[in-house]
């Protein structure tokens, strides 16, 4: 087990002339289960390919445990890793498929055996372990890669979009049997992926990517709670952050749609100084509630779709012209073209410069 | 075209009580019939034919049919050497195609600058006709060739290359003409097959520890294993037919088995005999096939 310090790390690859890493730095506790989360094309599977070893960056250096890597080809580096089409060996049984990575180390055979039944064993490979690859579900293929990377021991465990083809009920299975098994290893994890649940339920950290940079690294509640930017807010939940565009008034108050209400006082302050800023709110639907309608600090919105989800009803609402996403349980009765009021959770607001996007704190 | 609608209009009248024994006819049976009709004449006329009688004449003889020919043909003393000729070419020639071609598609696949370059110039023995191949190379080696002016430019005397009494040159030059004009076949397949081979594989063999070498061993070789076994076949069987490189080189001194069939027939012509001949070549390729593919069978496509 090992940390990784990634530093200044640059990529273009042949024939682009956009940055795919842009001088991106990271450090990765030992232990610690960090997720890359982001767009396609962000540059996350990029960056877990230089610390794999497989591309090397045209500037920046990373270290695992201490020990510069940058520039080793992959077998140096003491790593093991799940790839996103599992690269399972198709012309090895799931036995030595399992043991590549220990026969390639020479490790004694009678270990090699013990590991391969501890894994096999741990994600339920036992009864399939003399079957070739073709002969296994997808699923059953997951975990061959999952056992293949984790009988090894390596410093760092790198995954590459795991269970993106996996479907959805597997992936959910097998997200719980993911988290559990890396906490019994307790290995450095840097997982990449694009579903920002898989993030959130996962990651010790979340590394929000975006254009080859990274927009927010931080705990997935902090990142879920406190997006640092508006990209952040928008990529993270289900539904996104809702966007609104607001003003915060001379006199302190914050006004939506030609409505106000209270402003945070750091904002209002500010305000007062300049006579009135245009702010960008972010709220999510889960802090929005519905009141009655004209009742004090409420804002006046109309219902356009109703999408009941089971645990929940989602609304999509009109309000002063803007359309949000609103969470509300699902007991709630209303039908579209209801006109209700809506009261947002004032700790919830998060408030984004109009220009840069970026949060606006205290 | 309406013959093949015909009995398909038919059918839903006929009644359930069919001839016993008989498997039901298919729908569509006389319409698949008439798509292959033409690849069905085309190997009748131009393979099955030729085939057949090609057997009945390396049997035929004067009296009906005999084995004479193939006596006659094993008693000719030319027969064994060039029995012996032909096994040794192979033995000696064949792995050296395979690890050229090989060596020569890692290199394509590691996408050095210029590298479609190198794909094309490689695979251009492929078009030079095997006679033109032998008549460049005796250039080189004849005993006025580039070879022995090469040496004398650098004051050594010349050798007799193609001698007759000088076997190890003679078989020496034999051997790098047709490994210039015939690797190009396998390495052409094995870029194909290479290509096919995602990269995923080897990327994880490398991560999971393995070198240059163990990756080739146990990842890329294995994944190549079908078209291996293609270029294998293909070129063990083109192996047997060599003979235009041979001839061009050497006349009769180096003598190999189908180059025999060909003296038989035009020299001596006995028709019978290089008849028998081409039949011993044509059932030793097959045998050869038929022990590759046992040989390499793929242990992963083994029945479930």
């Amino acid at each position: 087990m090992a940390d990784i310090s990634i530093k200044g790390l640059h990529k273009t690859y042949p024939g682009s002339t956009e940055l795919a890493t842009n001088n991106v730095s990271l450090d990765v506790a030992e232990g610690e289960f960090m997720v890359l989360l982001g767009p396609s094309g962000c540059g996350k599977t990029t960056l877990l390919r230089m610390v794999a070893g497989l591309d090397f960056p045209d500037e920046g250096s990373i270290s695992i445990g201490g020990r510069d890597v940058t520039y080793l080809p992959p077998q140096d580096r003491n790593l093991s890793m799940v790839f996103q089409s599992y690269a399972v060996f198709p012309h090895r049984m799931v036995r030595t498929n399992i043991a590549f990575g220990l026969v390639m180390k020479k490790v004694h055979r009678e270990e090699i055996e013990r590991k391969v039944r501890w894994a096999a064993d741990l994600l339920q490979l036992s009864p399939y372990l003399d079957r070739y690859p073709a002969q296994l579900s997808g699923g059953q293929r997951q975990r061959v890669a999952v056992a293949r990377a984790i009988v090894m021991d390596a410093d760092v465990l790198l995954m590459d979009e795991p269970l993106s083809n996996l479907d959805a009920l597997l992936r959910l299975d097998f997200r719980a049997e993911l988290k559990k098994i890396v906490q019994q290893l307790g290995s450095t994890t840097l997982y990449v992926t694009h579903d920002q649940v898989e993030a959130m339920s996962l990651s010790d950290r979340v590394a929000v990517m975006k254009k080859g940079q990274i927009a927010q690294l931080g705990s997935p509640i902090t990142v879920y709670e406190e997006p640092a930017d508006r990209f952040v807010g928008g990529f993270i939940g289900s539904p996104p952050m809702n966007f609104l565009d607001g003003r915060i008034t001379q006199q302190g108050a914050l006004e939506i749609g030609g409505q106000g209400t209270a402003a945070p006082e750091f904002l209002a302050r500010a305000a007062a100084r300049t006579g009135g800023t245009p702010v960008m709110v972010g709220i999510r639907a889960e802090n929005i509630a519905l009141a009655e309608r004209g009742s004090e600090g409420s804002l006046d919105a109309a219902v356009e779709v109703v999408e009941p989800l089971g645990h929940a009803t989602l609304l999509t609402v009109d309000l002063g012209g803007q359309t949000i996403k609103v969470q509300v349980p699902s007991t709630v009765r209303v039908s579209s073209g209801d006109k209700v009021g809506l009261r947002f959770d004032p700790a919830a607001l998060r408030f984004f410069d109009m220009e840069t996007q970026l949060g606006l704190t205290a | 075209m309406a013959a093949p609608d015909a009995p398909a209009a038919a059918r839903p009248q006929l009644p359930p009580a069919r001839p016993k024994g008989r498997p039901p006819r298919r729908k569509g049976n006389s319409a698949a019939l008439l798509l292959i009709a033409p690849s069905i004449v085309f190997m009748t006329l131009l393979f099955g034919w030729p085939m057949v009688s090609g057997i009945l004449q390396a049997f035929g003889g004067p009296q009906g049919l005999t084995t004479a020919n193939f006596t006659r043909m094993a008693q000719d003393p030319y027969f064994w050497s060039s029995v012996g000729n032909t096994l040794l070419l192979i033995v000696v020639m064949i792995p050296i195609q395979f690890v050229l071609a090989l060596a020569m598609a890692l290199l394509i696949r590691a996408k050095p600058r210029g590298s479609s370059a190198y794909f094309y110039i490689w695979a251009i023995p492929l078009a030079v006709s095997d006679l033109a191949a032998g008549l460049v190379w005796l250039t080189v080696f004849t005993d006025r060739g580039y070879l022995n002016s090469l040496l004398a430019s650098f004051g050594l005397d010349p050798v007799s290359w193609l001698a007759y009494d000088n076997y190890p040159s003679m078989f020496g030059a034999v051997l790098i003409a047709e490994v210039w004009r015939a690797t190009s076949l396998v390495f052409v397949i094995v870029v194909a097959g290479l290509q096919s081979i995602p990269k995923d594989y080897e990327e994880a063999a490398g991560v999971f520890g393995a070198n240059f070498w163990s990756r080739l061993w146990h990842v890329t070789l294995p994944l190549l294993r079908p078209s291996l076994q293609t270029a294998l076949i293909l070129r063990t069987i083109l192996a047997f037919q060599t003979f235009a490189v041979a001839l061009a080189l050497t006349g009769q001194n180096f003598p190999l088995v189908v180059g025999e069939t060909y003296r038989w027939y035009t020299g001596l012509q006995d028709p019978n005999v290089a008849s028998a001949l081409a039949l011993v070549v044509m059932a030793v390729s097959m045998v050869t096939a038929v022990g590759y593919l046992k040989l390499l069978r793929d242990q992963s496509e083994a029945p479930r």
